[in-house]
């Protein structure tokens, strides 16, 4: 017995001809008669109403990786099927779990009811095994979003989805729209693989520095400045080579649920205009984005429109979204190449004007290390090569960790071209920037926080925010503990805010791995030196040892979950419950 | 492998309060004197262990109960499982850990020891059983009790830390009180140096230290044991990796002095 998606709310008799078989074969991107669908809702938008979509949670096996592994998916697809709503309309999500235990669905950066927003313990009780729990809201935005499970390890075992929210006035128009759902599959059960880190944090850690590393340090920067810097990290009892605890050891690296190997691809006519709708749904992983040949313009990032940036190369945090137009005018095969940050693997799809034409891939490039000054404060002493201050976090959210770079005179936090994946990998980009320009029209660079600048403006940011929250970001690599504030989640209190209120979150990264904070059901203005036009996000990454500064205003009461996206760390405790209180009569 | 929360605290909480007590038989005077800290000749030192046994469990079980939402993990490691020997000396030896607990509290187990195949006896074996408290980021505090079946069967009070200090030296120390108050301590120092990322070069020290003279089981107060050496293993699994290694032991008592070379060849485990 399965379901089908109807994916499209417009009439019932068009779905019966034509819906479910195109969407079933393309599902991952817009077909053609979606488009026509989208047109046609443009012209009558009254024909917008209530839909009734159908998703059931179930085990399936698959293999992936070359042996049977078993997988929890959403209508035994993965990704599990796209879904097109409406912006405006009411939708209504009737989410069986067939499983043999709890499920649930959360609607990644869709504002909504906190009761339909699918956090088991926040907002409603879960979804138990036969039980059928019915999601309904308005669509209140448009844009590109995705759906995961929120119980346990679902989400990194196979539970998730993409949403595509058409809008009213559709602003962009393309020949071709594509999603391109990045994600990690596991190698070990998840379960597994959180016993081993709490057992070994750097378990799947096989880029460590080695003695062989050591003396080519001394070589290449002299005895005592290697020295200084093995003492520096040893007394934080840090590593510098740990970008991700997870890694490809662990992981295959997927597209659309697909291998690089299952060569997936996208067709294009030369001259046409692509959008590609990247989300990375991984558990763990940070990708970093390439289409080499190819100039990239990002023209929305979590959903949310921002001026058209021109780049060459984004870097894609866990649970982000960016839409990407791309104008191919030849007939070739473009690679899209998804490093991981790591550089511990890869996954690549092909846009391509024929099926049979794939495009040869770039050589994976070495992985960057952490470096003393990305830990800051207290330690930047040993290198005396932090970044420059500049105002507000503009400085501090520059998008790629490479860009956290080194002065000239830099010795010893000079990593780069260390650890070659490849041998003949080309030099890193990277090495040698100093701080990214907020200056839209150079392509040379990874794309950076600071360039997303919102097309609509936000007239209630101006002013003072009616309460400031820092929150430290912080964790305990060696025993596998991450917390805000030094507290799990389990010894923590709600975080309580007053409806109506503006507040001012202010993230402190302590530790040093990057962590993509979530709020569930609002939005964080991310602080970029913007003004009103700061865009808005859902995810918002913060890199190693850096402070960043997030309005959110607190529109919507309820209970809501706030954590670190990397699903592990928001298991071991980088949770916390918000709760926006309904707003009181006060007699002041 | 995280243990089902609801099985352990009421398996722990069961043990603890019934099943030990019982079985151990402890009466209201084995409390008290243990409360006085009196040791009369009328008390067998085995209730005196067993309080102390079940006091440590008591003290786990509510530690643990008080964070219901923590994740229970087991985690066994047998660090040394090994052949050591020269050409008068052939031992195998054991060196295993076994912790349970959630990241604050851990019940740890901890057992040491040596055959001599040639002999046919042990020339060392204790089991300590430890309440490990998370106090620092990188360090626990652990208290708790040995009881050494070789070479003579002794209980000691057993109070140590370990874990991980600065440099990335792992730190495993302790002090054994016996009930003659008698004070022995024990250091180990371990490194590890990649030389690929997966062969792995590991110098460790352990130094034994007595506070002062034990006439009946010769022991002398200073140093009464160092051994140094070094442990090469290769990490076919991160769980499973055979080593070499020399180790250079020195050992000093009151009935004579002795040190020795020796090559070792074993095979490190965890799970």
């Amino acid at each position: 017995m399965r379901y089908w998606v109807f994916s499209h709310p417009i009439n019932p008799a068009l779905k019966a001809i034509v819906g479910h078989h195109e969407r079933r074969k393309f599902k991952g991107r817009v077909d053609r008669y979606a488009i026509a669908w989208l047109m046609l809702a443009n012209l009558l938008p009254s024909l917008t109403q209530a839909d009734v979509y159908r998703l059931s949670v179930s085990e399936k096996s698959i293999n992936l990786i070359g042996e049977t592994q078993q997988a929890v998916l959403a209508d035994a697809a993965l990704p599990a099927p796209t879904l097109h709503w409406r912006e405006g309309e009411d939708v209504t999500l009737e989410v069986t779990n067939l499983l043999k235990e709890s499920t649930s669905i959360h609607w990644h950066g869709i504002i909504l009811p906190y009761q339909m927003d699918g956090v088991p313990g926040i907002s409603f009780d879960g979804i138990e095994p036969g039980q059928t729990f019915t999601y309904r809201f308005k669509v209140k935005q448009s844009g590109t979003y995705w759906y995961h499970g929120h119980s346990g390890m679902q989400e990194q075992q196979g539970l998730f989805g993409a949403l595509i929210i058409a809008p009213q006035q559709e602003q962009q128009t393309v020949d071709r729209d594509y999603v391109v759902m990045l994600s990690d599959w596991p190698r070990a059960d998840p379960q597994r693989t959180m016993a081993r880190l709490k057992k070994q944090s750097d378990y799947y850690n096989f880029q460590q520095r080695t003695v062989g590393d050591f003396f080519a340090d001394i070589q290449r920067l002299g005895f005592w400045e290697t020295i200084a810097d093995r003492l520096a990290w040893g007394e934080m009892r840090m590593e510098p080579t740990d970008l991700a605890d997870v890694t490809g050891a662990n992981y295959r690296f997927l597209i659309n649920g697909k291998t690089a190997e299952a060569k997936p691809h996208y067709l294009f006519k030369p001259g046409e205009t692509v959008r590609l709708r990247f989300i990375n749904a991984s558990a763990m992983t940070h990708f970093d984005v390439r289409l080499p040949g190819l100039k990239m313009t990002v023209i929305a990032a979590d959903g949310q429109p921002v001026e058209p940036v021109d780049v060459e190369e984004f870097r894609i945090a866990v649970a982000e979204t960016y839409d990407v137009l791309v104008q191919p005018q030849t007939e070739q095969a473009y690679s899209i190449f998804a490093e991981a940050m790591d550089r511990s693997g890869y996954v690549s799809a092909t846009l391509t004007p024929r099926a049979d034409l794939h495009a040869e891939l770039p050589a994976l490039r070495p992985m960057t290390l952490l470096t003393l000054a990305d830990m800051g404060g207290e330690h930047a002493g040993h290198s005396a090569h932090q970044a420059p201050d500049e105002p507000a976090v503009t400085a501090e959210v520059d998008h790629s960790h490479a860009e956290r770079a080194l002065a000239p005179d830099s010795t010893m936090v000079e990593h780069s071209g260390h650890q070659h994946a490849t041998a003949d990998a080309p030099p890193n980009p990277h090495a040698g920037h100093v701080m990214p320009v907020a200056d839209a029209s150079d392509t040379a660079k990874p794309l950076s926080y600071s360039q997303l600048i919102a097309v609509q403006p936000n007239h209630a940011l101006m002013g003072p925010p009616d309460r400031e929250i820092k929150l430290r970001l912080t964790g305990n690599m060696q025993r596998y503990i991450w917390s805000f504030d030094d507290t799990k989640f389990a010894d923590a209190e709600p975080i309580r805010v007053k409806f109506g209120e503006r507040i001012r979150f202010t993230y402190i990264n302590e530790t040093m791995m990057n962590h993509p904070i979530h709020i569930h059901g609002l939005w964080q203005y991310l602080d970029n030196g913007n003004g009103m036009y700061n865009p808005k996000k859902h995810v918002i990454n913060v890199k190693p040892g850096q402070t960043v500064s997030v309005d959110v205003p607190a529109d919507a009461e309820g209970e809501w979950a706030f954590h670190c996206h990397l699903l592990y760390h928001m298991d071991t405790g980088m949770f916390r419950k918000l709760i926006v209180e309904k707003a009181k009569h006060e007699h002041q | 492998m995280s243990i089902s929360k609801a099985w352990f605290s009421t398996m722990t909480r069961k043990y603890s309060m019934v099943v030990i007590p019982a079985k151990a038989g402890i009466q209201c005077d084995d409390w008290a004197c243990f409360c006085t800290g009196t040791m009369t000749s009328k008390v067998s030192l085995d209730r005196h262990i067993n309080v102390w046994f079940c006091l440590l469990l008591a003290l786990y079980c509510s530690a643990a109960t008080a964070h219901d939402s923590s994740m229970i993990f087991n985690h066994f490691k047998a660090d040394r499982l090994e052949y050591e020997g020269n050409q008068d000396l052939h031992l195998f030896k054991w060196d295993v850990q076994n912790w349970t607990g959630t990241d604050e509290n851990k019940l740890w187990l901890k057992s040491e020891g040596d055959y001599s195949a040639d002999q046919n006896i042990f020339g060392r074996a204790d089991l300590q059983v430890l309440y490990s408290r998370n106090i620092d980021t990188f360090w626990d505090f652990q208290i708790g009790a040995r009881r050494a079946i070789e070479p003579e069967r002794t209980f000691d009070a057993v109070i140590g830390f370990q874990g991980l200090a600065p440099y990335f030296i792992e730190v495993d120390s302790a002090m054994f009180i016996n009930e003659k108050g008698n004070v022995l301590g024990r250091l180990t120092l371990g490194y590890e140096m990649l030389l690929t990322q997966r062969l792995i070069l590991q110098p460790r020290v352990e130094v034994n230290v007595a506070a002062e003279d034990i006439k009946n089981r010769g022991v002398k107060a200073g140093i009464t044991e160092f051994e140094a050496g070094f442990r090469l293993r290769y990490e076919i699994e991160r769980e499973f990796a055979p080593y070499v290694g020399m180790d250079y032991v020195e050992e000093e008592s009151l009935r004579e002095h002795q040190h020795s070379l020796r090559g070792v060849v074993g095979v490190r485990v965890w799970y």
